[in-house]
């Protein structure tokens, strides 16, 4: 990212917050507003100005995918589901596809009792109930939640050898090969976020609750989208209570992920939360080897959920999910 | 259904014919009124032998469940929630904020 790409990336948003006339007296200079930069990592830069967001995609993202999985979130279907984009297709800046979407509030990370667990759970299930084949005007690339589980493994082995990966790396290996990105999945394909964490939920002015970031949406097994929540109820991150709520909300919003009411779901749950749990713990230990710090005790429980898992790998039977409706 | 001693959400599921009630939270049991009198008439039946242990959901149909899920609906490689007070969990005071901060923005 060069230094120029900041302020240009501002431009952008800049110019789709302030249609004409712009509010800055003296159009040729840059206006004034904040714009706070909400992401700043390789794969994604987002800010912030006024009501708008602009994201700059990675650069080696695929343009056709990135074009399908915009008009998936603008798709008339997904209104109520997913955050529309300003515009149907990327533009570019420096190398990079640029997107721009409405502000939307998040979730307040200092306060967990107001998590929005049901309305998680509610979007999710709405989500997974659309068929993508014949609703969607567009093919939709892989739900890249694998491939994101595969990425964090490869940085863990590039981060080089620290006692805590074995057991993480041994659980990766117990792995059904879909999990780990190398066939596709089994089961119904039905259309997924990729990479739902509540960081993905916003509030938009009138008062509803999004799903947002479409870079790993895609068409695969649904029960990925559960999988970070039911991970951290398994590692015991995630208190019972609130991991009953949004598993309820979910099945009772017809989710197509977990068997209906009553059923124990973790059958279909247990490969995607074992490959969340290994994702995580990897990328926790690539994170304290660059900061070169210990690992914290929630990174600890997520190794230590690794060594269990390793020594009870996944049942057969559960690696071909079954369609619930 | 809410668990009169944690508030968590029941589960009803069905054992030889009796309704029961287990707390997602605490892991509680609850039996109606003339519930417990039909399990230690089946337990009767049964010849004197030991009462059952606690029912599995039904939703694990017929365990020969090798190395599978216990009586709790979470995977055999989860940690110990424990029940009230929740030792064994991460989930209470400063490491609730600390979990949910991981939680909401790792990606
Ligand atoms: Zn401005």
């Amino acid at each position: 990212m060069t230094a120029a790409f900041l302020p240009a990336l501002t431009a952008k948003a800049s110019a789709a917050a302030h249609p004409n006339p712009h509010p800055n007296p003296r159009p040729d200079t840059p206006c004034d507003c904040a714009t706070p930069v909400l992401t700043a990592r390789p794969d994604a830069t987002v800010i912030r100005h006024g009501t708008i967001v602009a994201k700059a995609h990675a650069p080696d993202t695929p343009p056709t995918d990135l074009t399908a999985r915009l008009q998936t979130a603008a798709h008339p279907t997904l209104a109520t589901t997913l955050l529309p984009p300003l515009h149907l297709t990327p533009t570019e800046l420096q190398g990079r596809p640029v997107t721009l979407w409405p502000y939307g509030t998040p979730v307040d990370r200092d306060d967990p009792d107001a998590a929005p667990w049901e309305a998680a759970a509610t979007l999710l299930a709405r989500l997974h109930t659309v068929p993508p084949p014949t609703t969607l005007p567009h093919p939709l690339p892989p739900m890249r939640g694998p491939a994101k589980a595969a990425h964090a493994v490869a940085r863990l082995h590039a981060a080089g050898p620290h006692p805590a990966a074995p057991p993480v790396l041994r659980a990766w290996a117990a792995l059904p090969p879909w999990a780990r990105a190398e066939t596709p999945p089994p089961g119904p394909h039905l259309l997924c976020h990729g990479d739902f964490h509540l960081g993905q939920l916003v509030r938009t002015p009138e008062g509803h609750w999004r799903l947002i970031d479409v870079d790993d949406l895609g068409t695969g097994n649904p029960a990925w989208d559960l999988a970070r929540p039911a991970a951290w109820y398994a590692c015991g991150l995630l208190a019972p209570d609130e991991w009953t709520r949004f598993l309820d909300t979910y099945r009772g919003a017809g989710g197509a992920a977990v068997p209906a009411d009553g059923a124990d779901p973790w059958p279909a749950l247990d490969v995607p939360a074992r490959a969340l749990t290994v994702q995580t713990a990897a990328l926790a230990i690539t994170k304290s080897v660059a900061a070169d710090r210990p690992l914290d005790e929630i990174e600890q429980a997520l190794v230590d959920a690794c060594d269990r898992m390793s020594r009870m790998p996944p049942r057969p039977a559960e690696l071909a999910p079954e369609t619930t409706k | 259904m809410q668990c009169p001693k944690c508030h968590a959400p029941m589960h009803t599921y069905n054992r030889n014919g009796v309704q029961i009630e287990q707390c997602n939270g605490c892991r509680g049991i609850f039996l109606d009124y003339g519930e417990l009198e039909s399990l230690t008439r089946l337990e009767a039946q049964w010849g004197g032998q030991q009462a059952p242990p606690p029912p599995a959901p039904q939703a694990y149909p017929a365990p020969p469940a090798p190395q599978g899920y216990p009586a709790a609906q979470a995977p055999a490689w989860g940690a110990p929630h424990g029940g009230h007070g929740g030792h064994g969990g991460h989930y209470g005071g400063h490491s609730r904020h600390k979990s949910f901060g991981h939680m909401l923005f790792s990606s």
